[in-house]
């Protein structure tokens, strides 16, 4: 059977779009081995210096840490509430379905800008409250984050409950089940992928997170990003060139074995 | 099926913790964010008024209308360009546009600014080359201006507009294309006047997405405008970190999520949410 195909044109456009995607990522790697301190392409010699200064310098490692446990509490948090809502309306397809699915959304659809300025002013009132769960703390920005991430969450899992077969759940109702055995014993064991996909991804968004971060940080909480963006505003620091380069590594071999776990999944 | 009492009863239990959390931690909050647009410094109309009279604030809005705008359209065009290959080429040609357009996704925005700063800034790889080469004397101003802002800003949005893009050339049935070819039809022809009309919902879908996204766009303006090229979502920090207005900030906040609404009605009234996934 003949397909279609695209012609040399298509091919030549699609290519350049590519180079343009991938050059930024590819630029950092000779800023990351200059060996001048400032941001330069490197002449002649190479250095691993500041690659090193990651290592050395207390202040990546510190907010390396505070980054990775701000991600986990606040991936912990989102994909709970994000599974318990969407057991909720898929077990129950209670009224008003779409609304409460549209305003659990609305985190996604709503500019960054303005969930950070609404986190801020709920942050900055809180802090008037307790001190270790308010603005420029890590608890505050652990849950702004899962404010963030949870409309991401609640789409996977929802979208993995759509693919599930009715039948088994009404199986187990008839055969006696209460719901909370329907939800943990039958239900979630077959959508166990769309639940870890949902965690992992309220991490990385997370991990990344910097918009809502910058309104409701300042000087105690300083996650990762936090501290490359002051790197980046002032005297732009060739460490960050490093780091880049890590994480584009750590990018492209977790999508790499993501595609070959997919890949064997689809043989089987 | 409307179930017995313990059911709706369950679904209140499963769902009442995460629209509590929304509505203490968003909802909540949203509206103290309209309360001080209507009342920080004075309680009145007078921050709205000064959005429409402000000059600063007017030439911030147009700016972005425009950066949006530029970006929409550079970001569909080189979205469907790579989309095409992604959806109709070879499996090899797939797995390779598949690799161009999931890395950058995944990569976060600081990064992929900062790739920018490293290729566009005055010793920067491009001017670099360009002065080595002996083709300027003087290293062009490629960063720190509306120009660097559209480049960064498209490169972030590319692979969000190519989603819509691919599900619309997905869903296309081939064997129209292969019967205009069949007729006679050359491939500039056949793709000008079968293939792009038919993935014109796509299109709409993807622009909208563009659109919206830019125009709250904080990061990437902030670094590759260096303060220049300032766009609403800069102004808001602005006004909330360095002149503390925090009304005026708020009232910037309140007109560009009604603003974004209604781009959002105006999406759904044309384009189905299905066919945007």
């Amino acid at each position: 059977m003949p397909t279609y195909r695209p012609g040399p044109v298509s091919l030549l456009l699609a290519v350049l779009v590519a180079l343009f995607l991938l050059m930024p990522l590819l630029a950092v790697i000779p800023v990351s081995l200059t060996p001048s301190r400032m941001l330069t392409m490197p002449t002649g010699e190479l250095s691993l210096r500041h690659y090193r200064s990651l290592i050395e310098d207390p202040r990546w490692l510190d907010s390396i840490l505070l980054s990775l446990r701000i991600g986990i509490v606040s991936s912990v948090l989102s994909t709970a509430l994000a599974l318990t809502f969407s057991l909720g309306v898929w077990m129950f397809q209670p009224r008003f379905t779409a609304a409460l699915v549209g305003f659990v959304l609305l985190p996604m659809v709503v500019p960054p800008v303005v969930s950070a300025v609404t986190l801020y002013f709920l942050l900055t009132s809180v802090s008037g409250i307790t001190s270790f769960f308010g603005y420029d703390t890590w608890l505050g920005v652990a849950m702004a984050h899962s404010v963030m991430t949870v409309p991401f969450a609640t789409v996977l899992i929802l979208v993995s409950l759509s693919q599930l077969d009715r039948r088994i759940d009404l199986a187990a109702r008839g055969l006696g089940a209460s719901v909370w055995e329907r939800a943990t014993r039958v239900i979630m064991p077959n959508i166990k992928f769309g639940i870890v996909t949902a965690a992992l991804l309220s991490f990385v968004l997370s991990w990344e997170e910097i918009g809502v971060t910058l309104f409701i940080t300042s000087v105690n909480a300083i996650t990762l990003p936090r501290l490359m963006w002051m790197g980046l505003r002032d005297n732009i620091d060739p460490a960050i060139a490093a780091l880049s380069v890590i994480l584009i590594i750590i990018t492209v071999l977790v999508l790499a074995v993501r595609s070959v776990v997919t890949r064997q999944r689809g043989a089987r | 099926m409307r179930g017995p009492l313990s059911d709706r009863m369950g679904a209140a239990l499963l769902m009442a913790p995460l629209l509590l959390f929304l509505i203490l931690a968003y909802a909540w909050p949203f509206l103290g964010v309209v309360k001080w647009s209507f009342t920080l410094p004075t309680p009145g109309l007078g921050q709205y008024h000064a959005l429409l009279t402000d000059d600063l604030v007017q030439s911030v809005f147009i700016r972005t209308l425009r950066i949006a705008a530029i970006v929409t359209v550079v970001s569909v065009t080189a979205a469907y360009a790579i989309t095409v290959v992604w959806v109709r080429g070879s499996p090899a040609q797939r797995v390779l546009a598949e690799f161009c357009i999931l890395v950058p996704f995944w990569i976060s925005v600081l990064t992929r600014a900062f790739g920018w700063v490293a290729l566009l800034s005055n010793r920067g790889l491009i001017n670099t080359w360009l002065q080595s080469i002996g083709f300027i004397s003087e290293p062009l101003t490629l960063v720190r201006n509306e120009f660097g802002v559209i480049v960064g800003m498209s490169h972030f949005l590319i692979p969000f507009a190519v989603f819509p893009l691919a599900s619309a050339m997905r869903s296309l049935d081939e064997r129209v294309l292969l019967a205009a070819r069949g007729l006679g039809s050359s491939r500039m022809r056949t793709f000008w006047t079968v293939f792009v009309p038919m993935t014109r919902s796509g299109i709409i879908g993807s622009a909208l997405i563009t659109f919206v996204f830019s125009l709250g766009f904080f990061v990437t303006p902030a670094i590759l405008g260096g303060g220049r090229s300032v766009m609403i979502a800069e102004l808001i920090y602005l006004r909330i970190f360095q002149s503390p207005d925090w009304g005026l900030g708020a009232a910037i906040s309140v007109v560009l999520v009604v603003f974004v609404g209604a781009l959002m009605a105006l999406l759904f009234r044309y384009v189905k949410p299905k066919q945007l996934v």
